[in-house]
């Protein structure tokens, strides 16, 4: 399954660094962000349960750029 | 500029000011290190902020990093109009960056958007102000002067011109009447028509662009991998050749007995870390992907991902499908042969004969026609299945059908050498000559074969699933290079893949198509291209990049398109790393100052985005 994020981070970097975080995540199967249109696409394992996971994920990205935002609704 | 921004700029102006106030002013030791202390923390404090959280969060070498290491190194060697120097063109540098995106960021969601806030419909003899999403199919809407059409359908009632430059890019106005398909996202210029919709709001046109548009993010180029691989490992290496430069000459010299020089060497590789920053490429790369894609999308191609943009750049070689893609798909009056009498009188009796049939064939002839029927004039019509009609036209017995119907009357008649299907007419039983109906070439395939020739492109192939002379006709008056035809969906994939196996890796494969049976070659080709409008679902969905107005111009403005974007890519590349490596080299050496390694970083990088904004204009692509 996949779905889409609205992010805000400002620099293009800290967008590529968020995308790794959120790979790294489990239950993470692929994740992809553009900085340009500030969206992050994750795709997630079968079995994940969706709502775990992304607070997961935006844990992660909190630890590798504090000044970041995922929007989960 | 948004409010985080304009607090950067005050931050900005207030240090700028400070600073130049303190070069009035002579002060000494302990007094000069506190009042620059003021502008280095108003402009500087978020860094080194940031900076230690990064080291608190064990993420280390960014560019928070570099700079805090860099201007508190300064500030530590006693230079510290220069550590304030760095912090500010640094901000002044975020400043321009985040604003140089913001404004193509707004600039490019001003291009696509197109969606809908309501639509207007009838329910009821009453008219309701509803969400789209709301509107079932079969509903009637109505589109007022200056409404954008909210869902695809057809039109029942009125007639207008519409703006479809949002869609396809095509800045000359669509005229409309009753019986018209329209497309959602379209703008109503003038008149005001009731439409029934055809679809849901999710299954329209604007719905599936956005969608695309949106989804285009997953999909990354190459070249934008390699620089966040680049970036990845390069601050890391960045950081430890400064340790290095910074420690060991210095202890080489310890070790031959001379002066050590720490503060030269130290200085040296500060200068280091401050043109290190990779910014300039992190930033720019995405940049213009980004504008490359919504320039493409403002000139009416769609394509789904940056990687795409990539293989368009590469393409050699170009396969076409037929019927659809390079023709129109539909079929027209294409000439009027042996006719007795005038063309116009010939053309008459038989759209006359054929007024109440509702084929194909006996519509294009309505169409050429062009002209109101008169139905008094008709006295009687039998049609014969799979012949054609007889009818009675005032006093003459009006015969048009196709050549079995000639014969069954055992009127000789003139065999047609033309490509298509020819519909022969007889009046009072004496052949009268034959109306050739043929599917129409558009009108831009032979400049659009043309123009591939012109950028480069080394082959043209045809694949059509259409008869062998029809096939050959059309492949001849367009100029293609190779040509199959009489193929069945599975031989378009195994044409396909002979080219794939036959090329080198590098010259890359395009494939334009629309229909359904086209929907597997367009994935197995390198860059599958669909016609947006008469494109099946199934082909727009396998494509990578889709044409909005169905032009074959556009592959070529596509490809120069992609071309541009990939150019300033490779241009922005070289430029940022040159730059960069040779000012990394001239510091080390210590011919480059501080105040060089702030153009290297913060100059290398505002130039590269103001070069990567550029793919955004696609005028003359």
């Amino acid at each position: 399954m996949r779905k889409t994020y609205r992010i805000e981070v400002d620099c293009a970097n800290c967008a590529n660094k968020m995308e790794e975080a959120a790979k790294r995540t489990e239950g993470v199967k692929d994740a992809s962000v553009n900085f340009m249109t500030l969206k992050m696409s994750v795709e997630f394992e079968d079995d994940a349960d969706v709502k775990t996971v992304m607070e997961q994920v935006r844990k992660a990205c909190k630890i590798v750029e504090d000044d970041c935002e995922i929007y989960l609704s | 500029m948004n409010h985080k921004q304009k607090r950067m700029l005050g931050r900005i102006l207030v240090a700028a000011i400070g600073m130049i106030l303190l070069q009035f002013v002579k002060l000494e030791d302990f007094a000069q290190w506190a009042a620059y202390m003021i502008p280095y923390l108003i402009i500087g404090y978020d860094i080194l902020k940031k900076a230690v959280k990064g080291i608190l969060n064990r993420q280390i070498f960014d560019e928070n990093f570099l700079m805090a290491i860099a201007t508190v190194g300064a500030i530590l060697l006693g230079d510290y109009k220069e550590s304030v120097a760095v912090m500010l063109f640094y901000q002044i540098g975020e400043l321009f960056q985040s604003y140089a995106v913001g404004k193509s960021r707004r600039n490019i969601s001003a291009l696509m958007d197109i969606r809908p806030d309501y639509a207007n419909m009838e329910c009821n003899g009453e008219i309701k102000m509803v969400d789209p999403q709301d509107v079932p199919i079969g509903s009637i809407i109505i589109v007022k002067p200056g409404e954008k059409v909210a869902i695809d359908g057809i039109v029942i009632e009125g007639e207008t011109t519409l703006n479809t430059s949002a869609l396809t890019g095509e800045s000359l106005p669509r005229e409309v009447r009753v019986n018209d398909e329209i497309m959602s996202g379209c703008i109503n210029l003038n008149g005001l028509i009731k439409v029934k919709t055809t679809k849901e709001f999710s299954e329209s046109t604007v719905s599936k662009i956005l969608d695309l548009v949106e989804n285009a993010s997953s999909k990354k180029s190459r070249s934008e991998n390699f620089i966040s691989k680049f970036a990845r490992y390069y601050t890391p290496a960045v950081c430890y050749s400064a340790l290095v430069l910074a420690l060991l000459p210095p202890f080489a010299a310890i070790i031959l007995g001379m002066d050590p020089m720490w503060e030269e060497w130290i200085s040296r590789a500060l200068t280091f870390l401050v043109i290190s920053c990779p910014c300039a490429l992190v930033i720019s790369i995405p940049l213009t992907f980004f504008a490359g894609i919504g320039g493409a999308s403002k000139a009416g191609v769609l394509v789904k991902g940056s990687n795409y943009l990539e293989t368009l750049a590469q393409t050699r070689y170009v396969v076409f499908d037929k019927t659809g893609t390079m023709t129109k798909g539909e079929f027209a009056l294409s000439g009027i042969h042996h006719a007795v009498i005038p063309e116009e009188e010939l053309l008459a009796y038989a759209a006359y004969a054929e007024a109440n049939s509702t084929h194909p064939i006996s519509k294009s002839i309505q169409e050429a026609y062009g002209k109101v029927i008169d139905g008094k004039r008709i006295k009687a019509v039998e049609e014969i299945s799979g012949q054609g009609v007889i009818a009675q036209i005032d006093d003459t017995k009006v015969m048009a059908g196709n050549g079995r119907l000639m014969k069954t009357h055992h009127i000789p008649y003139q065999e047609c050498s033309g490509i298509g299907t020819s519909v022969h007419i007889a009046l009072n039983n004496q052949y009268a000559g034959h109306l050739l109906i043929a599917d129409q070439i558009k009108e831009s395939a032979k400049a659009a074969i043309q123009e591939l020739k012109k950028i480069g492109i080394k082959k043209t192939v045809m694949l059509s699933g259409d008869r062998e002379h029809v096939a050959k006709a059309v492949g001849k008056t367009l100029g293609i290079d190779v040509l199959y035809s009489e193929l069945l969906p599975k031989d378009k994939v195994e044409k396909v893949e002979e080219l794939l196996a036959s090329k080198d890796a590098k010259a890359k494969v395009a494939f334009v198509g629309d229909g359904i049976n086209d929907a597997p070659v367009l994935s197995r080709a390198d860059v599958g291209i669909a016609m947006g409008v008469l494109g099946s679902d199934a082909a727009i969905e396998a494509a990578d990049v889709v044409l909005m107005d169905d032009d074959p111009l556009k592959i070529a403005k596509a490809i120069r398109i992609a071309k541009k974007c990939i150019r300033i890519v490779y241009e922005n590349i070289y430029f940022a790393i040159g730059v960069k490596v040779l000012c990394l080299l001239l510091g080390a050496v210590g011919i480059a100052n501080m105040w060089l390694a702030i153009f290297a970083d913060v100059g290398v990088m505002v130039i590269a985005v103001l070069n990567a904004i550029r793919a955004l204009s696609v005028q003359r692509c």
